[in-house]
């Protein structure tokens, strides 16, 4: 087949027109694939494993049963303290970007079921301004946790994000120190707290709640870390090592628990709760 | 010989000019003691004009001026019978933050700090003030160890922040600065902070979850440094960015004291000898130590779960949103 093979690496690299919507290109390893098929596949890639980037939503949905998730205080907002002003107003970039994604703001949170086991859950969505952490993203992760220590629920977090959001000044920062203070009261009620990292963590999120999972689970291949690649290149002026902050390499120097694929996150994340926090039976 | 800022160089002159006459009347018969006075009059007038009126940027720039005094200079002249505590007792020891236990006033206390480093060889050695994840490491267990022996901490921030490195991310910069917020947020003994220059980031907040949250007149704590704020948003086409953009930047992000007082993220602000803390360490190191005495009395007589309580409380208020009335 090695003809083959090198026909259709030439094949890729001269830009073919592709039909809207039809075919995707994979961002790693840049084979063009039938949408449906990724689709069917929980949006990874079928030829490298790699897991694209998906909705908060979209995340949620093939993590809890169809249906049970409920969201609590979709109408935070942030008020713009600072009355951030670049190229374009904060007030104004909040607003496109309500409208890009119908969310308020780049987190939510509530309760949803997993199989029958009830489970308060909370993630961060990239596509709003980067997955960046303001007032309210602190604010709805700090009410998940004080919400699931208060019903006894194991807490679950996906997160997806640049970091905190430089348009709330220290108010964003201060969302760290909230966040991680919850989820401290969180633990010593009993709870049970499961941080799912995604593609890509980074920054002041990393270095709050996501990083304080009593289990961390990462999908593959994700980017995950405190300082960004080019800052890191920048300060060091060296290249960095392959794999550099992707999930495996922090398997490698033990800062997480387990890498799941999307296909197997449920069942694993299932599994985890009912052994640490099986259900209370009924009397 | 006195450093001196751009926007100081007018004081620069007259200041040069002063030690010039102070010189000559020593040497010379004629008296000029008088021209002296009024030119050092004149000084303070301009030190007083300039510093009255100064842009968060020209604060940062004080805040990292290279004679400010660093957490080791405020140890030598508040602290009595210091001892020196290092390392993570898993990796390191990070001479980016320095701790230990000594008294103050009397009082024994915990004291941890960013260390930034004089002189180059220092400024290596000690990272620029950039921590690893051995530092916060360290950090914790002396916090801990107050904890168990019932003695308040004391926390200097002075960092650009948590170091950006290939062996930081390995070891866990993320983890290490979380799990500082995490339990310093539930620690039982009072915890007192105070930014003594640069506020970086989340380096600077895993020292700093407090009961009482303090700055210098001239310091800064931000999210984002005004140059890396500053090449986000304008750097784009690779447009140059400097002074003027940096300006922008450090007014926009809200970074000084003041602005942070009105917001209620600090408590209080610790006031500098006219011309910043480097004019006179000592007086400024006296102010330090009033602001914390009265801050340990305050929290002292609070019991272990109430102080706890107010922390979370204190965090639990930070942020700035609303929710519209109809729901809940």
């Amino acid at each position: 087949m090695a003809w083959f093979k090198k026909h259709k690496e030439q094949k890729t690299e001269k830009k073919v027109k592709i039909p809207e919507g039809l075919w995707v290109k994979c961002d790693n390893c840049k084979e063009i694939i039938y949408k449906k098929e990724i689709e069917k596949n929980l949006h990874v890639c079928p030829k490298c494993d790699y897991h694209f980037r998906i909705s908060l939503l979209e995340r949620i949905g093939f993590l809890v049963e169809p249906g049970s998730f409920e969201s609590i205080d979709d109408d935070l907002l942030s008020n713009d303290p600072l009355k951030f002003n670049d190229s374009i107003p904060y007030a104004k970039r909040l607003e496109s970007n309500k409208g890009k994604t119908s969310m308020n703001d780049a987190a939510l949170y509530g309760t949803a079921l997993i199989n029958s086991r009830p489970v308060c859950i909370a993630g961060i969505d990239f596509s709003f301004m980067g997955g960046s952490m303001g007032s309210v993203v602190g604010e709805k992760i700090t009410r998940a946790a004080e919400l699931a220590a208060e019903k006894n629920l194991p807490l679950i977090t996906i997160t997806s994000s640049g970091g905190a959001r430089m348009q709330e000044g220290m108010f964003s920062l201060m969302q760290m120190a909230k966040a991680s203070a919850a989820i401290g009261r969180l633990k010593d009620s009993g709870c049970l707290y499961i941080s799912i990292l995604s593609d890509p963590t980074f920054g002041g999120v990393t270095a709050s709640f996501a990083m304080l999972g009593d289990i961390i689970i990462a999908e593959p291949k994700s980017l995950i870390g405190f300082a960004g690649q080019r800052v890191i290149e920048q300060t060091i002026k060296q290249q960095l090592p392959d794999n550099f902050q992707r999930s495996e390499f922090l398997m490698e120097h033990g800062m997480i628990d387990l890498i799941a694929s999307r296909k197997e996150m449920k069942s694993t994340v299932y599994t985890l709760i009912s052994h640490f926090m099986p259900e209370p039976v009924e009397s | 010989m006195n450093y001196y800022l751009d926007f100081e160089k007018p004081l620069e002159e007259l200041e040069r000019k002063i030690e010039d006459l102070k010189k000559l009347s020593d040497t010379s018969e004629i008296n000029i003691d008088s021209e002296i006075k009024k030119l050092e009059k004149k000084a303070d007038e301009l030190r007083s004009n300039i510093f009255a009126d100064l842009t968060p940027w020209q604060k940062t720039l004080i805040a990292r001026h290279p004679e400010r005094p660093y957490t080791i200079d405020y140890i030598n002249m508040m602290v009595d019978e210091f001892v020196e505590l290092h390392g993570d007792r898993r990796f390191a020891d990070d001479a980016a933050i320095v701790g230990g236990i000594g008294k103050l006033r009397g009082i024994p206390v915990v004291i941890i700090g960013h260390q930034k480093g004089r002189g180059t060889k220092e400024r290596i050695q000690r990272n620029f003030g950039q921590p690893n994840p051995e530092g916060y490491r360290k950090a914790l267990r002396l916090m801990k160890l107050a904890e168990r022996f019932k003695k308040p901490i004391v926390t200097f921030i002075d960092t650009p922040g948590a170091y950006p490195g290939i062996g930081a991310e390995e070891r866990g910069q993320a983890e290490a600065i979380a799990i500082n917020l995490q339990e310093m947020s539930k620690l039982n003994t009072p915890i007192i902070s105070v930014v003594i220059g640069e506020g970086g980031s989340g380096g600077a907040l895993a020292l700093s979850v407090a009961d009482r949250l303090f700055m210098l007149e001239h310091s800064v704590y931000s999210v984002i440094s005004p140059e890396g704020c500053a090449a986000i948003l304008w750097k784009r086409d690779g447009a140059a960015v400097g002074a003027a953009e940096y300006e922008k930047a450090a007014s926009a992000l809200k970074i000084t004291a003041q602005d942070l007082k009105s917001f209620k993220i600090i408590d209080d602000i610790i006031p500098e000898p006219l011309g910043g803390a480097h004019r006179n360490p000592k007086l400024t190191a006296e102010n330090i130590s009033e602001y914390i005495v009265k801050a340990i009395e305050t929290i002292g007589c609070k019991s272990c779960a109430k102080l706890i309580d107010e922390r979370y409380k204190r965090l639990r208020k930070m942020g700035s949103i609303t929710q519209s009335e109809t729901s809940e």
